[in-house]
């Protein structure tokens, strides 16, 4: 790897205006190709990249934002908003400016200390002490032949293969979102797994704040080259805050033959307050290519945060014999809205999908699953295992299943199952009759439920998001 | 010591409850008989604090504290446990998970240390056995697809490891096959001590064989209408419940 990666990911922080840069003043609000070119220029970026966003933004401005899923918001301000990055002005000043409720939350998750200022958005001028964690990282990759590196670094340093890859599983006009972002994407990461290597570790966000303020227009590109595998953590469990109201971020990912790509996100960008007020819009297009024969791509997330959710991490299985995987866990409490699910593709022959799918309503949230499983003709022998589960918690918040089944070949096989259950009041009594808080029971009753999917999660991740759970419906019962 | 004192109590606008007496001293075992509808589960979930019973008069003080105020996890932590009827089925959660959280939920406000995994299932695991329970047991979700027999094992052990003051059965015999019947009736003698009590609510006789009450009760219509040695539990199922309660 030519440059570094959480050292690079850590200083953008200041470079993008948690300090006073004058600079901003350059980046106006709203969108026009001026402030394209201007992207493409702070990042360096060669003329094919910028043209690349440009004719993004032009099929952009032919689109039409969609309006199919069950969520409801005030029209957003397109020309409001910031496209390179907003000015710090909001940012608090010191802990004590910040919402002792996101403080609490920091401390109930177990976030360290000096974590908490930075997630929190306050200007801090000091990050972690990660810089041997990251030489050692980087070496440990490098001798492997991994590529993991910011996307913007790897358009300079890698385009042959950043030309052949971006835009091929979500084409530029995929959706209004997806165009959008792939006019202005911010930031992400790029991975390259070479042929035949076994990525030698997790490749993690593990610095929890390294996305902040690039999660606003995140771009991610995966690449398993034949045989290679890799596994990749997303997000984190703390709330962050962002100024940026609206996220659009757009994930690809490529299997070639034999190869296995595991992507696994826990999602908790701010919900808004108890009434509702404010919270990211999170509009997310993600999809896997599952080009080759016998490739595996399986999405793993568990969503808790935005005050909306738009997110369905597909699979596009292609190659003969490949697998696709949808593990979910959706969270919604208070007024958030989640629209949300998966779709399998199924082309070659003998293809599998699973789909296991936990939605989890409470306060006066409304969650909605939303998927779609399309044999084609040509995918002899596909099958696919749908299972989705809709928990309620209180009488006031809604839980939806939307799942779309298209069979064009005979031979497949395609199962649905569904159920929505309550909280009883007799599994809350029986656990508190045991000594377990009120809280606590909850938290234990619904890490049950999700357990399926949980398990797919790497350990680390898999303990932090079973807190992070349980907190995320603190006071919702009783 | 446990000491009802005239309590009332009702589900909405019906009087289940209407005027209990009762005092267990330590290292007594009572027996609570009666006819169906008697209120007898009504009793056990007043005490144990379950939501929807409302008290309209009277108290319960257990070892000096008016319990009535105190929500479920409180009574549990104080020493109360309640075995269910019918116990509750948890899925997903693993049955050592539940009850390493209920003890040490337990443990931390009796203001003892908590187990850590390792010392946790060293417990766990001779309760097991000592339960003659298989030790998969453990690694089984809560309660779901137990048969009748191993769900009141299960009760069981977890009141071994919670180590009451105060066991409510509450027909805890109901649907055992006699060899279930044993376990629960040694689940409890193994627990007899001078510091240990126990509400064993029955509708049959034939638990009392195997756990040897100093005291029978009989409750009908709401209140305790007699109360003798355990003799009274023959002569009740020789006689049946009918007049009791006008006695």
């Amino acid at each position: 790897m030519s440059t570094t990666t959480v050292q690079d990911l850590a200083e953008q922080k200041y470079k993008y205006g948690f300090t006073t840069d004058i600079a901003m003043e350059e980046f106006p609000r709203g969108l026009n190709e001026d402030i394209i070119r201007l992207i493409s220029a702070k990042k360096n970026e060669p003329e094919w990249m910028l043209e690349w966003r440009l004719k993004a933004y032009a099929a952009w401005l032919t689109m039409e934002e969609p309006d199919w899923a069950r969520i409801h918001h005030p029209p957003i301000e397109y020309q409001a908003l910031y496209y390179y990055a907003a000015p710090a002005k909001a940012a608090p000043k010191s802990l004590e400016e910040v919402d002792p409720e996101l403080l609490k939350t920091y401390e109930k998750l177990g976030i360290p200390l000096n974590e908490r200022a930075a997630l929190a958005g306050v200007a801090v001028d000091a990050v972690f002490d990660s810089v041997s964690v990251a030489t050692t990282f980087r070496e440990t990759l490098a001798k492997a032949g991994v590529i993991f590196c910011p996307i913007s670094e790897a358009v300079r340093e890698h385009p042959e293969l950043v030309r052949q890859y971006l835009g091929s599983v979500v084409p530029v006009r995929d959706n209004y979102f997806a165009a959008l972002n792939s006019a202005v994407f911010s930031d992400g990461s790029f991975v390259y797994v070479p042929k035949g290597v076994r990525c030698p570790m997790e490749l993690s966000t593990y610095f929890r704040i390294n996305a902040r303020n690039t999660g606003q227009f995140e771009r991610t590109l995966i690449i398993a080259d034949e045989a290679a595998s890799v596994s990749y953590l997303e997000g984190c469990t703390a709330p962050m805050r962002d100024e940026n109201q609206l996220h659009a971020a757009v994930v690809e990912l490529v299997a070639l033959d034999e190869a296995k790509i595991k992507y696994s996100t826990v999602q908790n960008w701010y919900p808004g307050d108890a009434e509702g007020k404010g919270g990211i819009y999170n509009f997310v297009t993600k999809r896997g290519a599952c080009r080759g024969r016998n490739s595996k791509i399986s999405w793993t997330q568990v969503e808790t945060g935005s005050a909306i959710t738009w997110k369905y991490p597909s699979c596009v299985l292609q190659g003969d014999g490949s697998v696709g995987e949808f593990y979910s866990v959706a969270v919604t409490n208070n007024y958030q809205q989640a629209d949300t699910g998966t779709k399998m593709i199924h082309l070659g022959k003998n293809t599998t999908s699973t789909i296991i799918s936990k939605g989890i309503s409470a306060g006066h949230s409304d969650n909605t699953y939303r998927g779609l499983v399309r044999i084609a003709a040509s995918a002899s022998g596909a099958r696919n295992y749908t299972q989705c589960d809709s928990l309620l918690i209180g009488d006031q918040c809604g839980a939806h299943t939307v799942p779309y089944i298209e069979s064009r070949n005979t031979s497949a096989k395609v199962e649905h199952e569904a159920t929505t259950s309550k909280i009883a009041e007799d599994q809350l009594f029986y656990c508190r009759s045991r000594g377990l808080s009120q809280e606590d029971a909850v938290g234990l009753i619904v890490n049950g439920f999700c357990k399926d999917v949980l398990k797919e999660l790497p350990m680390e991740f898999a303990v932090e998001a079973q807190k992070l759970l349980s907190v995320s419906l603190e006071g919702s019962v009783g | 010591m446990l000491e009802i004192k005239n309590l009332h109590a009702r589900i909405g606008e019906k009087e289940i409850l209407r005027g209990v007496n009762l005092t267990v001293p330590d290292g007594e075992i009572h027996a609570i008989m009666g006819p169906n509808g008697a209120g007898k589960s009504t009793l056990s979930y007043v005490l144990s604090g379950r939501d929807g019973y409302e008290v309209t008069e009277g108290e319960v003080i257990y070892n000096g504290q008016n319990i009535l105020d105190l929500p479920p996890e409180d009574r549990a932590a104080a020493g109360i446990f309640l075995a269910f009827q019918y116990p509750v089925e948890l899925p997903g959660v693993g049955n050592a998970n539940f009850l390493r959280t209920a003890l040490n939920a337990v443990r931390r406000k009796r203001g003892q240390e908590e187990l850590d995994a390792v010392a946790f299932l060293k417990l766990a695991r001779a309760a097991v056995k000592s339960l003659h329970m298989k030790e998969d047991f453990l690694k089984r979700n809560v309660n779901v697809g137990f048969s009748g027999g191993e769900k009141k094992r299960n009760e069981m052990l977890q009141m071994a490891l919670l180590k009451p003051g105060l066991a409510i059965l509450d027909e805890t015999d109901s649907g055992l096959d006699i060899d279930a019947l044993k376990i629960v009736a040694e689940g409890v003698n193994a627990l007899r001590a001078p510091d240990f009590s126990a509400l064993v609510i029955t509708h049959y006789q034939r638990l009392l064989d195997h756990i040897v009450p100093d005291v029978v009760h009989v409750l009908a219509a709401g209140r305790i209408v007699r109360s003798g040695p355990k003799e009274l539990a023959l002569e009740l199922e020789a006689r049946g419940y009918a007049g009791l309660e006008a006695a």
